[in-house]
């Protein structure tokens, strides 16, 4: 006699939770409390009198917040139900969001993080009672000072958007220093490197000039050198570029920046399938920066908190953010680490005191799980799996993987299912939604699409064989669905918490409702709209 | 021992499975793949690291050992603020963001990641309620970023590059935003009376080509503004955008900036539910008007709600999405990018638990507590208020008539395990009181700094006004203005 079980089939029949959750709103009930406030002790209240009615005219609040009244349970049963309605990397075999690296995050380390040793330091104590924290720092900064070649590290950033920021910020400062201010007013970068390249550079005051490759994919060795005058401030380049593909000539590149006195940036988010293989600063850049929730495991937590590592030659070490952290070593040899204040060149401060501490100890404990051979394991795994993943997808009719044919890619691929499109009028972002109904996320491309019906597949190096069969057998399912059965795929999602959403809602600032109050506001008529804008006819 | 190499991280190291899989990609080892990779930039050699910790036992055992180097303000006793603030955290908002379908997750469509939009979407819903306003983005990095943004926005509206500068900043914040704003906007300090700011001198500064006038409220040194609404009339009369930076903490209690004519109210969460993390868990927001003039010019992602197939069925979505460097690169507005969504979160379910009682009961325990700690430092012979001002959570006293330095008050204080405030000048000490710091912790700071000041020698240094005017203008970071080297040293500190 046997158990009645049957084998798994080959696709998972996967349903997303579905609780039917109300806005939390509507689960008010007056008088309901979901935590006290300590009492303000009979002594206080005594010395100081009432506090609140001695309010200014004005100051004190007229009617208080519309905030939720809810029972402890009910908040804490709302908000794990919404968890449930959403699928962390965890849960799923996270290899459809490109350039982004969703690889593992070692549970180890989030439990690390939340002792009180931690998570109760404030910033500004004394330094003898931070020295565990302070070498965590100095650590890392080290490590990632060895990983990239460079001299210095700044980890004061709170994601990888944000740390080009500061190295766009500190290429300006640079130039300024140099007299060259006013001179350098571009900035060069590549169409497949990440966006925030282009608009933080913009955002520092620069002009953009946007790089397209050549017909293999490649970056455009030429069109550079056309674009590189006088005026350059900088490039900012990833590489390998989101397509996956490793530039060859990237020295002749940063050379060629240099030639023309302009600097060389060094975008790393994709910097998980060379660890320990090259690095920036042997290339010559300038300046680079990690993103610690890509390529050193600290969790996407929803879109943050990341953290961002900046790391720079000894020419641009005086224009980092400050303070820093310094380790001393006494004469009878004890070690010390303290905070330094940077002085007038530096860019001065990027953000509230150190970075996002709980992620830099989050990636220091994972390099230190590794070390060196296991961190250039983790690199070349990522990339046997990702031209692993390359050869399986390549096989599904109507997927492609635009340029470089027939040569290998690094740690991710851009692929394009033009041909499935015009076979079927299934596009990428069709595919992207059904994929959902099985459990997989999927991910297209960052705007423009210049690979057609693009799609962005990174394995990283945390998902195994199985794993990678498993996601590329849904996506050939749901090719074959695009063929034979276009109407599931056309009306999906069949299987997740809501139906397919309309979008024109989102785009009308006649309907929009970007809050609870706006919404009741807009469709209800209740309440007024607050801070009507009355400078709004100054608008230039 | 461990070769070939294989690690609990790397399922692929198991040797069978790694010659299968090199075999399907018809590699005869993994050096192929990096054939685009010059032999020139190829390290010929190990990383240095330091020898790792490869089973986890070992590697918690480690980490655990540099961090119990630590002491944290639940060993000493802390009266430490300036930006980052010990609040208590209820377990619920931590249990909420720990679940590893909020913590691991990333990019999900508002379909399989639904509930990570409806998070959000309440956490604007919580916070638009509890600052009075109707948009509220999803969090920026930080309250430094999103009150540059925030300014940057006025500059953007009004095409005008002056920014008044009305209250006391932070220095650090400051200096990220003068940086953040300088190729936009000129900002001009306007010096504060008594600690808020000072209405006739702003008025006599205002004029047609002022884009904003940007207070901070608490301000630096905790004081809270009165006359943000006479001076909004006088900036909206010019045609220039009030931006207040502020910490919402107070607004259970406090009239929120919105209903005293603030058109852009930017600030941090950290207060709302995040741990202090060594200053490490911040998160910006900007509140503005439901009017396209200022939502088209917001970075930040804004999820909105939207119908689906289903009738009556509420789903989610990005609103207005091609205004960001997402859609438009370089021609979006500024930029979006990972930044603090879980730290929105779990301001989100830190609202949910307070509920407006729990808000006004913090509020006032806010401004009652503070002040009977100015009371009880106040009546120590020789310390005095730095200013008149009503103060939320935070104040500053001068010590100077009492014969001491700040710096003096902290290295004794520290002795006996209490941190009493931030220096913030020579004689000036930010003091911050929370709901964690009770009666009988203000009368221990209150006794031990009262034995200081009777063991020092008073005569030598009297206090004056002008002592304490000096200093009081000295917390403000004038980064545009030419800094006497000693102050710039103050302001990095």
């Amino acid at each position: 006699m046997s158990l009645p079980l049957a084998p798994k089939p080959a696709i998972r029949r996967f349903h997303q939770a579905s609780w039917d959750e109300p806005v939390i709103f509507e689960l008010s009930t007056p008088g309901e409390r979901g935590v006290f406030v300590t009492p303000i002790e009979p002594g206080v209240r005594d010395a100081v009198g009432d506090v609140v009615a001695a309010l200014p005219a004005g100051l004190r609040r007229a009617t208080p917040p519309a905030l939720p009244e809810l029972g402890q349970m009910r908040v804490l049963k709302h908000y794990l139900r919404l968890s449930q309605e959403n699928l962390g990397a965890d849960l799923n075999v996270d290899i459809g969001q490109g350039t982004c690296t969703m690889k593992y995050s070692p549970k180890i380390n989030d439990q690390l993080i939340g002792t009180p040793q931690l998570t109760a330091m404030h910033p500004l104590q004394d330094p003898a009672d931070a020295q565990g924290v302070l070498e965590i720092v100095w650590s890392l900064e080290r490590m990632l000072a060895e990983i990239s070649g460079m001299d210095q590290v700044s980890l004061h950033t709170q994601g990888g958007s944000a740390a080009i920021w500061a190295n766009i910020a500190m290429i300006r400062a640079y130039h300024e220093a140099n007299g060259e201010g006013e001179q350098r007013r571009e900035v060069i970068t590549t169409i497949f490197s990440h966006p925030s390249n282009a608009a933080a550079a913009k955002a520092a005051g620069y002009e953009v000039i946007t790089i397209f490759p050549d017909a293999e994919g490649y970056p455009d060795l030429a069109a550079l050198k056309a674009a590189l005058s006088p005026r350059t401030a900088a490039i900012m380049v990833t590489n390998p570029e989101d397509t996956g593909i490793y530039n060859p000539a990237i020295k002749q590149w940063v050379d060629a920046a240099h030639e023309v006195g302009a600097l060389a940036a060094y975008d790393q988010a994709n910097a998980n399938g060379i660890l320990g293989i090259t690095r920036a600063r042997d290339a010559g850049f300038d300046v680079c920066h990690f993103n610690l929730h890509k390529t050193f495991s600290t969790p996407h937590a929803c879109g943050g908190p990341g953290a961002g590592a900046n790391a720079v030659s000894a020419a641009l070490a005086p224009f980092l953010p400050g303070p820093r952290v310094v380790r001393e070593v006494a004469a009878d040899g004890a070690v010390r680490f303290d905070l330094r204040d940077t002085d007038a060149r530096s860019i001065g401060s990027v953000a509230p005191f150190h970075g996002v501490i709980p992620n830099i100890v989050r990636a220091y404990s994972w390099i230190m799980a590794l070390g060196a051979e296991g961190l250039l394991a983790a690199a070349e795994i990522a990339v046997l799996n990702n031209n692993y993943l390359l050869a399986k997808v390549l096989e599904i009719p109507g997927a492609s993987a635009p340029y470089a044919a027939g040569r290998r890619r690094i740690e991710q691929v851009r692929y394009s299912w033009q041909e499935l499109f015009e076979d079927t009028g299934i596009s990428s972002e069709e595919i992207g939604i059904r994929m959902t109904d099985f459990g997989m996320h999927y991910w297209t491309s960052h705007h423009p699409y210049v690979v057609p019906q693009p799609f962005t597949l990174e394995p990283t190096e945390s998902y195994s064989k199985a794993e990678i069969d498993e996601y590329v057998a849904v996506l050939a399912e749901v090719a074959r669905e695009a063929r034979e059965t276009p109407e599931v795929v056309r009306t999906a999602p069949h299987n997740q918490t809501v139906h397919h959403t309309h979008h024109d809602d989102l785009d009308d600032p006649e309907r929009w409702a970007i809050t609870w109050r706006a919404y009741q506001r807009k469709y209800f008529g209740a309440g007024t709209p607050a801070s009507a804008a009355e400078p709004a006819e100054t608008a230039a | 021992m461990n070769q070939p190499f294989t690690h609990p991280y790397l399922p692929n190291t198991a040797p069978d499975v790694k010659q299968a899989m090199l075999d399907a990609t018809g590699a005869a080892s993994v050096a192929e793949f990096y054939a685009d990779v010059p032999d020139e930039l190829r390290l010929s050699r190990p990383l240095d690291l330091p020898a790792p910790f490869p089973a986890e036992q070992d590697l918690a055992r480690h980490v655990r050992g540099l961090l119990a180097k630590n002491r944290s303000t639940e060993d000493r006793l802390s009266f430490l603020g300036h930006g980052t603030y010990q609040h208590y955290v209820p377990a619920v908002v931590d249990e909420v963001i720990n679940r590893s379908e909020f913590l691991t997750a990333y990019a999900g469509e508002p379909y399989e990641d639904h509930g990570r939009f409806q998070a959000l979407f309440q956490y604007q819903s919580l916070m638009a309620e509890l600052l009075a306003m109707d948009v509220v983005n999803v969090p920026t990095y930080d309250g430094y970023q999103a009150t540059a943004t925030g300014l940057a926005m006025a500059g953007r509206i009004t095409g005008r590059r002056r920014v008044l500068v009305a209250s006391d900043v932070l220095p650090a914040k400051y200096s990220k935003v003068a940086d953040f704003v300088r190729v936009h906007l000129d900002l001009e300090h306007v010096p504060t009376v008594n600690g808020t700011a000072d209405a006739a001198a702003i008025a006599a500064r205002l004029g047609a080509d002022v884009a904003a006038v940007w207070f901070e409220t608490p301000s630096a040194t905790g004081a809270v503004e009165t006359a943000l609404r006479a001076i909004s009339d006088l900036a909206h009369e010019a045609g220039a955008i009030v931006v207040v930076g502020t910490d919402p903490i107070g607004y259970g209690v406090l009239t929120p900036p919105a209903e005293q004519g603030a058109d852009i109210v930017t600030g941090d969460i950290q207060s709302l539910g995040l741990h202090q993390w060594y200053g490490g868990a911040h998160g910006g927001f900007i509140a503005v008007a439901d009017d396209p003039t200022f939502i088209m010019e917001m970075p930040s992602r804004l999820f909105g709600l939207a119908t689906t197939d289903v009738p009556g069925e509420v789903g989610f979505g990005d609103v207005a999405y091609e205004r960001t460097s997402f859609a438009q690169r370089e021609e979006g507005k500024e930029w979006v990018g990972t930044a603090a969504a879980l730290w929105g979160i779990a301001a989100g379910v830190y609202l949910a638990l307070m509920g407006p009682q729990g808000m006004a009961d913090l509020g006032e325990l806010l401004l009652a507590r503070p002040r009977y700690a100015q009371q009880r430092l106040a009546a120590i012979p020789g310390v005095v208020l730095a200013d008149g001002a009503l103060h939320l959570r935070e104040f500053t006293v001068n010590v100077a008539g009492a014969g001491l330095t700040a710096e003096g008050v902290v290295e004794a204080l520290r002795r006996e395990g209490i941190e009493p405030g931030v220096v913030v000048g020579e004689h000036t000490l930010l003091v911050c009181v929370t709901e964690l710091t009770s009666q009988a912790d203000i009368d221990r700071l209150a006794a031990s700094l009262a034995g200081l000041a009777t063991a020092a020698d008073a005569s030598t240094t009297p206090v004056t006004t002008a002592t304490i005017l000096e200093e009081q203008n000295a917390l403000v970071s004038d980064a545009v203005l030419p800094l006497a080297p000693e102050l710039t040293q103050e302001q990095n500190a």
